[in-house]
């Protein structure tokens, strides 16, 4: 019942709440972001860190550092915490935080796929993928040829089965369909998501479903401005769309008849929640949609930390570290490349 | 000379099976389950708010361990609300005296077993409420003070207010139990 959770929350998911809001209270602040800024070289971005919590992540690490080791280590302490909090998690929300972690076991199945398409080496490709979506049998993916083997040899035991009934097909995998793939397993995902906050209720669904809306409209504003001139017809477009979230159904059918940038922000334009993101962008400019949509979807989940008894502060703290680590990496990788002027082009700050 | 029991059944004959079977449970009952009520609930109330308050207090204290002798305050606020229901409790059962058996279906004995029932249940669920309250407060308290300092002591005031509805239920339930006056001879 909602506006009740404050009576039983606490007996299964009182400590790891704290637990989680502790972990947020260790986020960079705007005055670690400035200080990171000013850095000119990697090993002063080590040294900042040092001072931070990532502090014995990278302490051990030989200069001279790369990008990718800075990147490494991050993502090195939120596996560490998103484990520690697994461990001690009952139900549901156990089940919640794996959740979160199947949008990374379709990024890293794509990512194997597609490798292996360009003859990479497995074992190089395993090393870039993310820790977060690993699963015991990944490095079979390699021997797949077509989508049928993929699912009958691989697939089947992972959390990723129920999504695959859309795409099965007998087609041999290329880079177009290894895309349609990705999109359609990423679609059934979120519904899946979708349908299990709602069936939580309370104070977790409205949140939740909140923010997956969010996420879900996101996708779809992206998947329409990056197949505008490519052979994806209108009806595959269509298809790739969530049935749930604020564009549901109405935007959806504008977004899969537009061809280009300035019929996407008419469409757009129509709902006030993403009137705002479209109306900073002035014509013509589709790089900076991306930072737009980040920036709205950390606000949003700032926003989930205000109310107490409810899962969703797992997921916003998941998703604001994946946040701070692709800041981390965008300020590593100007310093490293001695671009300084562009450091604030992509940066999203938290605070 | 017809008994008491009859009377008030005769007085009772024309309402429903019901009232007559409730007129005819004896007042000693209704002053037990009062006493029963007073203490168990309040203990009920006292133990659901120091759960609420400790499993946040716990897991926000591993980050900043500063707010652990602080934050006690709350359990101690808790723990006051099942103090009340025994002080209570000891009242409500120095009131219980032994009425002749000709004297049990009095209507100043009923009345005083009423009286004792209903100060008990007065007690008990005003605790009860009190101690989630107290409870629920404690634990945003803790949360909050593990992120900014400052608020321990505006939150602190909230509770303070909470645990004062635990009082009222005291105070009412003392007044109550106070006319509880059994027959005598």
């Amino acid at each position: 019942m909602y506006g009740f959770e404050a009576l039983t929350f606490n007996i299964h998911g009182g400590y790891l709440e704290a637990i989680v809001r502790g972990y947020r209270s260790g986020l960079l602040t705007a005055s670690d972001y400035n200080n990171l800024c000013q850095c000119e070289t990697l090993d002063d971005i080590k040294m900042h860190l040092s001072a931070t919590e990532y502090g014995p992540y990278l302490q051990n690490e030989p200069s001279p550092l790369h990008t990718t080791t800075i990147v490494e280590k991050c993502t090195l302490k939120l596996v560490d915490e998103y484990k520690h909090m697994l461990t001690q998690a009952t139900e549901p929300l156990s089940t919640f935080l794996e959740y979160i972690t199947y949008g990374h076991m379709i990024d890293n199945v794509v990512l194997i796929v597609t490798g292996t398409l360009h003859e990479r080496d497995v074992q190089e490709l395993l090393e870039k993928c993310h820790p977060l979506g690993m699963f015991d049998s990944i490095a079979t993916l390699a021997v797949a040829q077509n989508m049928r083997e993929l699912y009958r040899v691989v697939l089947v035991d992972t959390p990723l089965a129920p999504y695959f009934s859309e795409c099965i097909t007998s087609e041999d995998l290329d880079d177009m369909n290894i895309e349609i793939m990705r999109n359609t397993l990423y679609k059934a995902y979120l519904e899946d998501f979708y349908r299990f906050c709602q069936k939580l209720g309370g104070a977790t669904s409205e949140i939740m479903c909140d923010i997956l809306a969010f996420e879900a409209d996101r996708r779809a504003v992206n998947i329409t401005i990056n197949s505008i001139g490519t052979e994806l017809t209108r009806d595959d477009r269509r298809k790739l769309y969530s049935d749930f979230g604020l564009l549901y159904p109405y935007g959806h059918e504008e977004l899969s008849v537009c061809e280009d940038m300035d019929q996407v922000r008419g469409a757009m334009e129509k709902y006030p929640g993403y009137q705002s993101i479209f109306s900073r962008l002035s014509y013509g400019e589709s790089q900076l949609v991306d930072k737009a949509f980040y920036e709205e979807e950390v606000k949003r989940l700032c926003l989930a930390f205000e109310q107490q008894f409810h899962y969703g502060v797992f997921f916003a703290y998941m998703r604001l570290r994946e946040q701070e680590i692709r800041n981390l990496m965008w300020i590593s990788e100007c310093v490293a490349q001695n671009q300084k002027s562009r450091v604030q082009d992509s940066v999203v700050f938290i605070f | 000379i017809r008994g008491n029991r009859e009377l008030i059944t005769t007085m009772s004959a024309s309402s429903s099976s019901w009232s007559q079977a409730l007129v005819q449970i004896s007042p000693y009952t209704f002053a037990a389950v009062g006493i029963a009520i007073s203490i168990g609930v309040s203990v009920l109330g006292a133990a659901w708010g120091i759960y609420i308050t400790g499993s946040s207090l716990i897991g926000a204290a591993i980050k900043a361990p500063r707010i652990t002798s602080k934050n006690l305050i709350s359990v101690i606020f808790c723990e006051a609300v099942a103090i009340y229901g025994v002080i209570v409790a000891i009242i409500l059962q120095t009131k219980l005296e032994s009425v002749p058996k000709s004297q049990i279906y009095n209507p100043e004995s009923l009345r005083a077993g009423y009286a004792i029932f209903a100060s008990g249940i007065i007690v008990g669920f005003a605790n009860l409420v009190c101690g989630l309250c107290v409870g629920i407060i404690g634990s945003s308290c803790a949360l909050s003070d593990a992120q900014n300092s400052s608020l321990f002591v505006k939150i602190l005031v909230i509770e303070i207010f909470g645990s004062a509805l635990g009082l009222f239920g005291v105070i009412v339930g003392i007044i109550m139990s106070s006319q509880a006056t059994w027959p005598t001879q």
